[in-house]
């Protein structure tokens, strides 16, 4: 540093060490206050007395959905649903990626296909036709609704086709004197080079589908079959279709507060696992994220 | 060089993806038609009757219809401008931290509330709003009357704007961060020098810096006005609050598929997604003269 601290720098750091404070922790007490309330008495929830630290601390919730068959039923689909589609949506996500990035001079038809991926990109039927299509393909209440709808993710397929085409021309062109198949020079030569993109799409994907609750809750009319997210949802539905305001807030405090959120607790604990690794990949995430909408 | 078994790999490579888009995307398109029709499930596209432009202009005459437009964009705009304003002071005060580990460990928890879903946050969101809930402990220290925030049509999109914005504050200052740390550390040593003050570094040497990017991210913005966030409004409204939260997005959802409303639905979803593909395509225009960026 080249000027000492004056007074009003320490003055201004105090400023700025309170407010980003105060906003790191408007960030953490609420989740803390909804783990607090899943490892809290009862009566101590009710009586609207938990923090963030638990009162009358026992796990009686959580044991409680340790027996809860539905529970882990969501929970089992909910995994199940992510690893079929983050395998449908990575291999779609390579295949349709590669090609678009070779130039038309090299790959005839790109152009072709690249403008029906633009197409696709742009306009949508919107929700009730796509409904309709998979309603007439009687995918309805089948775990390949929530998946195939969504398959190609096409924000991610520029994103890729845009690192395909970075990786440098000399190594493909070894590869192809070496007499290898588009199938070998893709494999052996392109995808390791695409690692860390893929890396950053993969965790993405996996969130996504992890958090979505909309599309079960459109295309799943069995409650049975619901993934976690759509289960828990279904949890808050009674309190959101009451419409006098004091059972409204009656409804909020009885205790089935402190078991949804146990609930809650158990269904964010695979994704604050995979969340250590995307640190790594915020800031391309951005960028997944930004041409995904 | 073209060889003829490159062309046949890689149009076998595209031949899933496109057959998927066939089904799932293009097909849909043709569902438009129903916009213009009286659909009716028993008959079906090919024999439902034609009405013309009659579910648009039942759409204008709908006594709600101006009410969830001014909900819609609102609640959009609220959420752009403050989570805009909210976002740049945050990253321009986290940049002021000089601590590595303080300021990681500060990342790692304001970017959390961005990968939970609605449906976990508005639970939180009802907890802390709630009439026993911690605000309302705050307002009355301060001797003000407890509100209900979730049943209250005056609080109600604010409690909306604000959560928004806290949810996404953090994971948005990623970009300004980014900014930040492309700036000369050299300017600051020569605005030092000639004695400039912290507040005047700031205003002269960081803002101007990362102004590009606060151009580029506000003109992206800008098809969001469509865009109220449905997750959220879906997860957290309730029919003591319908006229002020109703947006667009929620009404199609709730006329158009659980009212069974077809073509009324899709009508709305129609005009919808064509103001929205207009107002991309403009900000795309706008952002490519103003800076050069384009999204495609």
């Amino acid at each position: 540093m080249i000027e000492k601290r004056a007074f009003g720098g320490i003055v201004a750091d105090i400023i700025i060490w309170i407010i980003v404070g105060a906003l790191a922790l408007s960030c953490l007490m609420p989740l803390m206050n909804i783990v607090a309330i899943s490892l809290s008495d009862n009566a101590a929830v009710s009586a609207n007395l938990v923090n963030i630290f638990p009162i009358g601390f026992n796990i009686s919730s959580y044991q409680e959905i340790m027996g809860d068959k539905q529970f882990w039923r969501s929970f089992g689909i909910s995994v199940l649903r992510v690893v079929l589609g983050l395998s449908v949506n990575i291999t779609l996500l390579v295949l349709t990626a590669y090609p678009l990035s070779k130039s038309p001079k090299f790959f005839a038809r790109q152009k072709v296909y690249m403008s029906l991926v633009l197409f696709a990109m742009l306009f949508s039927g919107g929700l009730i036709p796509t409904f309709m299509v998979v309603n007439s393909l009687k995918l309805t209440n089948t775990i390949w609704a929530l998946i195939l709808p969504g398959a190609v993710p096409l924000g991610n397929v520029i994103l890729l086709m845009n690192a395909f085409r970075g990786v440098p021309k000399s190594l493909e062109e070894a590869a192809m004197i070496d007499g290898g198949s588009q199938w070998v020079i893709l494999l052996k030569v392109f995808l390791p080079v695409v690692k860390p993109t893929l890396a950053a799409v993969t965790l993405f994907t996996i969130v996504g589908h992890w958090n979505d609750y909309f599309s079960a809750l459109v295309y799943i009319t069995d409650t049975a079959n619901y993934p976690l997210q759509t289960y828990i949802q279904q949890l808050n539905v009674d309190i959101t279709e009451v419409t006098d305001p004091d059972k409204l807030e009656q409804l909020a405090r009885i205790s089935s507060r402190t078991l949804n959120s146990a609930k809650i607790v158990v269904s964010t604990i695979p994704l604050l696992m995979i969340y250590p690794f995307m640190q790594k990949y915020f800031v391309s995430g951005i960028v997944v994220g930004s041409v995904k909408e | 060089m073209k060889r003829k078994k490159d062309q046949m790999a890689l149009h076998l490579m595209m031949l899933p993806g496109m057959i998927l888009l066939a089904i799932f995307s293009f097909t849909p398109m043709f569902g438009i038609i129903m916009a213009f029709q009286n659909y009716m499930p028993a008959r079906g596209i090919a024999k439902s009757p034609w009405v013309g432009m009659d579910n648009f202009i039942f759409m204008f005459q709908m006594p709600d219809s101006k009410q969830i437009f001014i909900n819609t964009i609102t609640i959009a705009v609220g959420k752009i401008i403050l989570s805009t304003f909210v976002t740049i002071v945050f990253a321009l005060l986290l940049n002021e931290i000089k601590n590595k580990f303080m300021k990681r460990s500060i990342q790692t928890i304001v970017y959390l509330p961005n990968f939970l879903s609605w449906v976990i946050l508005a639970t939180v969101v009802v907890n802390i709003f709630s009439y026993e809930g911690p605000i309302n402990a705050v307002l009355e220290m301060l001797g003000i009357e407890p509100i209900l925030f979730m049943a209250s049509n005056k609080w109600f999109r604010s409690v909306l704007i604000v959560t928004d914005v806290w949810k996404g504050f953090g994971y948005g200052a990623i970009i300004y961060l980014a900014a930040l740390s492309g700036i000369d550390p050299g300017l600051y040593e020569a605005a030092a020098i000639d004695g400039a003050n912290r507040f005047k570094r700031v205003w002269h040497i960081t803002l101007p810096g990362i102004l590009p990017t606060i151009m580029l991210v506000t003109i992206m913005n800008l098809p969001n006005v469509l865009n109220a966030g449905f997750d959220q409004i879906f997860n957290l409204y309730n029919p003591l609050v319908m006229e002020t939260a109703d947006i667009i997005d929620t009404w199609v959802y709730r006329v158009g598929l659980v009212e069974r409303q077809y073509s009324l639905g899709t009508a709305v979803g129609l005009l919808r997604s064509i103001v929205g593909i207009i107002l991309m395509l403009s900000a795309n225009k706008i952002a490519q003269k103003v800076t050069d960026y384009r999204i495609f």
